[in-house]
């Protein structure tokens, strides 16, 4: 049984661990009329990386990384971010993007064209792909580079956000940034109230490479969404401290186990807003921060997802242009109205989305996600009319989070979906690649 | 597939036109829900049950033959529909209820009704989870009855052929554990439809609707047996035990 991080509808698929690309290529010759999918790390939310009844492939074998001379990494698409960062950080190299968390494989980096805190300065994942290596349905492996035939860079294009149904990505050749310590300075203002916090960040994005937000979705009234705005830039030599150190990847330091039910009542989770908001320094300026700490808050803590008990939970991410501000402060008004008890709100700043790519998900604006547990229908009804909400902003969900959108809600907002669909039909006419999430969203 | 909060994106219903198992498709309508396959017999029932979904909303109704006492016909009609897109949740809803005079006066019609509501359901129970293991999830519904936990000397026959089929669905839930196949028994009491209407309400009565909210949370919370209304648990757990001299005056 497999189910992504949120814990919610499981399904049942063969897991396969080919070791080498003849074996790959076997599986996916093999395949019944289930079809196959690459699974990475598991990290995205809903359905993405379950093919019920089908076969999943398992490419941790497919783990090897190499650093170039100019910096660019040769990556497996098995590998995990969390062993490629101590490998770059000893050449004085970080990742060009990395998500909240470094538990996702390389393959789900390109998959899912993750995005980072520094989307505004450097763009999504896909950016820094400079090629990689995709087995198709009809068993070739196809070497994509960015200077390829027209249908070469399409395919690529396709595949960087395509959730895993163009092929098997097998390898990766990405550009890297240069972190001449593990430090980072960082900046933090605390903010009474939403208005400036957006205001905070829309202003100081220009000037540094990564900025969040955490928003406290929680409070009433004039205080609903007072956060914590955090900037940061890469030490220069000689201002970090060089007692930071990215911890070696293995396993987190605290676990969850599996629980019964869940502890995250809505009063735990409004005390727990109400601490963190408090411990936030008013203001503080370039103070030097661990790496790890920095980007990957919650990776201290394995498992974390069990804290929603066995039922589940689920994430609700949305972007919309700097017109649909507005859908910020009103999604977390209609969830506290609901007394939906959310207490991973994280708010973002993005640049120009990658038009090339259909299903990459940023543009340029404002992202926010919420962690929710997964309930009833009275959330259900709430979430569909955020949907609406979001579409007529102009804006759009994210795929790697989603796991309860319908077809024409992702339709309507990745208008280039049917160019995404044309090539897959191109590639794999029989749908050979192919998932839950592929097939509740009609992709 | 169902998604994150439970909503199915298709349902089959075995036994299309039954009141019960079209309140349980109106209560998972959704925004998710695209398709419902009503399984029945041709009948003018069938066809004002698929106008009645689709002004529900149901973007596509589409319909099968069904004969739940033809099981050698199962076969073929579940394949036609699993031939389409994955079946989320399979509604076994079909059944006949008798009048027991008649019935221990022609045993041929409780041979009848024996083969409708147990050998119909077994038929298609295993079916169904043959073709939803090879899918790799999905729930079966399976609407039984409190009938079926003790027999009653008023409505036995039904009463035997329920016990049949819960028995079967239990089992069969037992034996689908880690296949992503969720299978729920629905146990209510009085049911007020039109197979009860010529009948006198018994206490707890309750309304096709609150048998389809019961399924709906049954699914949520992944329950194998539900009983509606819930206190019906009690009472039949009470039942279960009076002794039979004692059973046998009961009004029941």
């Amino acid at each position: 049984m497999l189910h992504g991080w949120g814990g919610t509808a499981p399904s049942r698929a063969h897991v396969v661990h080919p070791g080498t690309l003849e074996e790959l290529a076997a599986v996916v010759a093999d395949a019944g009329p289930r079809g196959v999918l690459v699974r990475g790390a598991g990290r995205s939310y809903g359905d993405a990386a379950q093919n019920g009844g089908g076969t999943v492939l398992d490419l941790s074998a497919f783990s090897s990384v190499r650093v170039l001379d100019d910096g660019d990494v040769v990556a497996g698409a098995g590998a995990v971010l969390a062993h490629l960062v101590p490998v770059l950080l000893r050449r004085g190299r970080f990742l060009p993007v990395t998500p909240g968390t470094r538990y996702v494989t390389v393959g789900g980096a390109v998959a899912a064209d993750v995005h980072g805190k520094n989307h505004h300065v450097d763009s999504s994942f896909g950016a820094h792909v400079r090629r990689l290596d995709l087995l198709t349905a009809d068993g070739t492996l196809r070497r994509l580079c960015r200077d390829g035939s027209p249908a070469e860079q399409r395919l690529l294009d396709a595949t960087l956000g395509g959730m895993g149904l163009t092929g098997a990505v097998t390898e990766v050749q990405f550009g890297t940034v240069p972190a001449p310590t593990a430090s980072i300075l960082v900046d933090t203002h605390r903010a009474d109230d939403l208005d400036t916090v957006m205001a905070l960040m829309a202003e100081g994005d220009d000037r540094h490479r990564y900025s969040v937000a955490w928003v406290d979705g929680t409070v009433a009234g004039a205080r609903l969404g007072r956060g914590v705005v955090t900037f940061g830039d890469h030490a220069p030599e000689g201002d970090g401290d060089p007692r930071h150190r990215t911890p070696p990847p293995g396993e987190p330091r605290v676990g969850v186990p599996p629980l019964p039910v869940s502890p995250l009542h809505r009063h735990a989770v409004a005390a727990f807003n109400e601490a963190w908001f408090r411990r936030a320094p008013r203001r503080r300026i370039a103070e030097p921060t661990p790496l790890a700490p920095f980007f990957y808050p919650l990776d201290a803590v394995g498992g974390w997802n069990r804290l929603y008990g066995p039922s589940g939970f689920l994430q609700y991410q949305f972007a919309v242009p700097d017109s649909g501000a507005a859908m910020v402060r009103r999604t977390l008004e209609q969830l506290r109205a609901l007394r939906v008890p959310a207490y991973l709100t994280v708010l973002k700043r993005f640049g120009p989305g990658r038009d090339a790519s259909p299903l990459s998900f940023p543009m340029a604006g404002w992202t926010l996600a919420v962690d929710v547990p997964a309930r009833d229908a009275a959330l259900a009804r709430a979430l569909d009319r955020l949907d609406e909400q979001v579409l007529e902003a102009g804006g759009r969900l994210y795929l790697a989070k989603d796991s309860r959108a319908v077809p024409a809600t992702i339709a309507a907002g990745y208008p280039q979906l049917d160019r995404f669909r044309a090539v897959r039909r191109d590639v794999d006419p029989d749908g050979v690649f192919v998932s839950d999430l592929a097939r509740r969203l009609d992709l | 597939m169902s998604d994150a909060l439970h909503r199915p994106s298709s349902v089959l219903l075995l036994g299309g036109t039954s009141d019960i198992g079209l309140a349980t498709v109106r209560a998972l309508a959704s925004p998710a829900l695209r398709r419902v396959v009503l399984a029945a017999r041709p009948s003018p029932a069938r066809d004002a049950a698929v106008e009645q979904l689709t002004e529900a909303g149901v973007p596509e109704v589409c319909v099968r033959d069904f004969d739940a006492a033809d099981t050698a016909s199962h076969a073929q009609v579940l394949d036609s529909v699993f031939a389409g897109p994955d079946v989320d949740v399979v509604v076994v809803a079909f059944g006949v209820l008798g009048e027991q005079r008649e019935l221990e006066e022609a045993p041929d019609l409780a041979v009848e009704l024996a083969r409708v509501n147990y050998l119909g359901g077994v038929s298609s129970c295993l079916l169904a989870a043959q073709r939803l293991r090879r899918q790799g999830h999905g729930s079966i519904v399976v609407l039984s009855s409190v009938a079926g936990d003790r027999p009653r000397r008023s409505n036995f026959v039904y009463g035997s052929s329920k016990a049949g089929l819960d028995s079967l669905a239990r089992g069969l839930a037992d034996s689908l554990r880690g296949t992503g196949v969720h299978v729920l028994v629905v146990r209510p009491g009085f049911v007020r439809s039109s197979m009860t209407e010529h009948l006198d309400p018994a206490p707890l009565a309750v309304t096709p609707a609150d048998v389809a909210a019961a399924v709906v949370d049954g699914l949520r919370r992944g329950s194998t047996v539900v009983y509606v209304p819930r206190v019906m648990r009690l009472v039949m757990t009470g039942l279960r035990h009076v002794p039979g001299p004692i059973f046998r005056r009961l009004p029941v």
